[in-house]
């Protein structure tokens, strides 16, 4: 009996180990930002839409937005755009968008055909503003809350389903408990 | 035995004429310093492409590697170290841009696993051959030798 006791013990702390590693893990393939927690990045872009005005992390503060990382290149872009729309109109925050490492006039046209969800849209032709928010899959959201700090993020599409049930409940509560596949 | 031959000549001659011929992916402009370029290549090979996320920065085609990779050239020649690159990036994109992981507390355990399972490995076994031992010479029947 003795014999088989501790090589049983070291099994079932693996089987634990292994079980809490696998229910803990991050979508394939997506990797949590570490923009979490963080002040989001400062950046300062020419406004796509009006030559004459900016768009600016200072235009973050003082209350929550969601900011849009998007392209016309961008096929996934195209699918949420219908759920930033409805975000939009459900008028919780505003949606600033920046505009990836695309041509100014494609995503003009993108917006007159399929609508403009954004309150300002940011233009980051060279990517560099894109790399200071660790963008690296297009469409990406954050999250920023009021003074400014980024709170959850989403790589790929948003869903209306995805806005309710990993979105939504920051604005309620100031920890919300958010399960492990929203990331 | 030459119709095998030509069989294999054959063969060669369609898989040579199918290979692509190898093209520079890199297109950033060389630094001006040689040891300053000898710091990027390395830099760039230990870095992750995060879109193809198994290919190295050096090595990748697509437009956010060719993007990091200058952001490393423009670092590199404005003076910063190694470390300041890699703390940038990892600031940005997490600990799993580097395919070397740093030693931090979070993952000293992984660290350690090795040289732990080595040392109780190392003592079970000093244990049961012990023990083995110690029932050989207490053993009057025991025939060996």
């Amino acid at each position: 009996m003795n014999r088989f006791l501790w090589p049983l013990i070291a099994f079932a702390l693996l089987m634990v180990v292994m079980v809490v590693g696998l229910n803990n893990a991050d979508r394939k393939g997506i990797i949590r930002s570490p923009l979490i927690g963080q002040p989001a990045p400062v950046f300062d872009a020419p406004d796509l839409l009006d030559p004459s005005a900016r768009v600016t992390s200072a235009q973050l503060l003082g209350g929550w937005h969601l900011v849009n990382v998007w392209g016309t290149w961008c096929v996934e872009c195209r699918a949420e755009h219908a759920t930033l729309l409805a975000i939009s109109r459900e008028g919780k925050m505003p949606v600033i968008g920046l505009d990836w490492k695309d041509s100014d006039e494609d995503a003009k046209v993108w917006l007159q055909q399929l609508g403009n969800p954004y309150q300002h849209v940011g233009a980051d032709r060279d990517g560099r503003i894109a790399i200071d928010w660790g963008v690296y899959g297009a469409p990406e959201s954050f999250l920023v809350d009021p003074s400014g700090t980024v709170r959850q993020k989403r790589t790929g599409a948003m869903s209306e389903e995805l806005w309710s049930r990993c979105f939504l409940p920051y604005l309620s509560e100031p920890q919300p408990k958010i399960p492990a596949d929203c990331t | 035995m030459a119709r095998l031959f030509a069989a294999v000549l054959v063969t060669l001659v369609f898989s040579l004429a199918l290979t692509v011929p190898a093209f520079a992916v890199d297109m950033t402009p060389p630094l001006p310093d040689p040891v300053l370029q000898q710091r990027y290549n390395v830099l760039v090979h230990e870095l992750r492409c995060m879109q193809c996320q198994n290919e190295a920065l050096a090595d990748s085609n697509v437009s956010l590697a060719a993007d990091l990779r200058l952001q490393v050239r423009n670092m590199l020649a404005a003076g910063k170290t190694d470390d300041e690159v890699r703390n940038y990036l990892v600031a940005r994109y997490g600990e799993f841009i580097l395919f070397r992981p740093r030693m931090s507390l979070r993952n000293l355990w992984l660290w350690a696993a090795p040289v732990v399972l080595l040392v109780v490995g190392g003592l079970a076994a000093a244990r049961i051959l012990r023990r083995r031992a110690a029932l050989l010479d207490a053993d009057p029947d025991s025939s060996e030798e």
